[in-house]
């Protein structure tokens, strides 16, 4: 019994110090991958690739999900205001719903599943077929050569796969809001203009995607380039990176929120 | 510099970013209606402005002009100190009068002015002299019940 709480207790702690350890490890490694980033603009087709790689690549997801977000928005929404008597204040709803939360948390959820998934898997093989090593034994610095230009890929792309998320969103919405239900096309827009601000709004969920862009490229890095060599090695680090960028992606979206649409 | 399929791809992908960027802020925010930055600010002092907040619209006849830039306790009169940024477009006359209204009767509150009839106009820093608050329901009600309560002692 005592046996039993006893390596309960030591199994728990183990976890506890394992995790602050790689929390630590992550950290220095951020900084590894920041500091040897002047590669990815000295030699700016480097990053384009990865650009192509984790965004161009997202495109069709992303425009066909933020599509199908706006049309139920629109639906929902309808349904709802309707009751209140306000079906015009429909655009409002769908537009702010998606360029303040919506569009950066559901794109970059999107991103950690499509482009995040994928970049873990690229690095962890490396790792595991010894090409990172085979680097630097020919004194390329995998960090300069692959790892940062990944980084600032991801950080460019999110905030634009972001942007046309929300546009996206805001079409469908008018898909269905106007042109299939018949919401007043003039209110619908007059109401949505009068009501999002482009600094308090618009750009606050763009500082959100670049902030989740960041999160996720480091997760899928990180996991990455710490998974063990092995097949399943990199088959558990893919799946870590798809839950812990999620988790992530969630926290900080809720931190961000309390900091920036709190009061007035 | 030698092109590639690559950089088309990219291109097309950044381009499409932008534009959505663009159309966010112009068809969806507000940066095409009256643009806070370029006006004239004038002052009005209410005894309650109710639920109005920074940024509310300014409207005379129900067209927006402007917007309300900043409220603060005056310390000394223990008056609301409305700040209200006007579009250079339009000029209003001195004694113009400033409301505290509510669109619809769940709606926003705005501020509507009503033009009067001076020849000179309002100016930068110029302070609007007549004033009327916001209806606060709850004084509505209380002023309601007292007048119903004095008609029955009347009686």
């Amino acid at each position: 019994m005592i046996g039993a709480l006893d390596r309960a207790l030591r199994h728990i702690g183990h976890l506890a110090i394992d995790w602050v350890w790689k929390l630590g490890v992550a950290t220095r490694f951020t900084g590894y991958v920041l500091v040897r980033s002047a590669d990815s603009v000295r030699r700016p087709q480097l990053t384009l690739n990865e650009i192509y790689f984790t965004g161009t690549l997202s495109l069709i997801i992303i425009v066909v999900s933020g599509m199908f977000v706006g049309l139920v928005l629109g639906l929902q929404g309808y349904e709802t205001l309707k009751r209140y008597g306000s079906a015009e204040a429909l655009g409002t709803l769908v537009a702010l719903a998606l360029v303040r939360e919506l569009g950066p948390v559901v794109s970059a959820l999107l991103f950690a599943s499509r482009a995040g998934s994928a970049i873990t898997a690229k690095i962890g093989i490396m790792k595991a077929t010894e090409q990172l090593s085979a680097m630097e034994m020919m004194a390329v610095d995998p960090f300069a050569r692959v790892l940062s230009p990944i980084f600032w890929g991801g950080v460019i792309s999110m905030p634009l796969l972001a942007a046309i998320f929300s546009a996206m969103g805001v079409f469908g919405g008018y898909l269905i809001g106007v042109v299939v239900i018949g919401v007043d096309s003039g209110s619908f827009w007059s109401q949505m203009q009068a009501n999002v601000d482009l600094r308090e709004d618009i750009l606050n969920g763009v500082i959100k995607s670049v902030v989740f862009g960041v999160a996720v490229t480091l997760i899928a890095l990180f996991e990455g380039y710490d998974a063990p060599p092995t097949a399943e090695g990199v088959s558990y680090a893919v799946t870590r990176t798809v839950v812990t960028s999620a988790l992530a992606v969630l926290a900080l979206d809720f931190i961000l929120t309390s900091f920036m649409f709190t009061g007035v | 510099m030698k092109r590639t399929t690559v950089d088309l791809w990219v291109g097309v992908f950044v381009t499409a970013g932008v534009i959505a960027l663009f159309t966010l802020a112009l068809k969806v925010g507000n940066a095409t209606t009256v643009s806070a930055s370029h006006g004239y600010t004038v002052f009005a002092e209410f005894d309650n402005i109710g639920g109005l907040k920074v940024r509310a619209p300014v409207k005379s006849a129900g067209v927006v002009v402007g917007r309300v830039e900043g409220i603060v306790l005056d310390q000394q009169k223990f008056m609301a100190n409305v700040k209200i940024r006007i579009d250079n477009h339009y000029k209003f006359p001195k004694d113009t009068t400033a409301a505290i209204l509510t669109s619809g009767l769940l709606g926003e509150q705005y501020i509507g002015l009503e033009a009067g009839g001076d020849t000179a106009n309002l100016a930068q820093d110029d302070r609007i002299k007549l004033t009327q608050s916001a209806v606060v329901l709850e004084k509505l009600i209380g002023q309601f019940l007292y007048g119903k309560a004095a008609e029955g002692n009347a009686k």
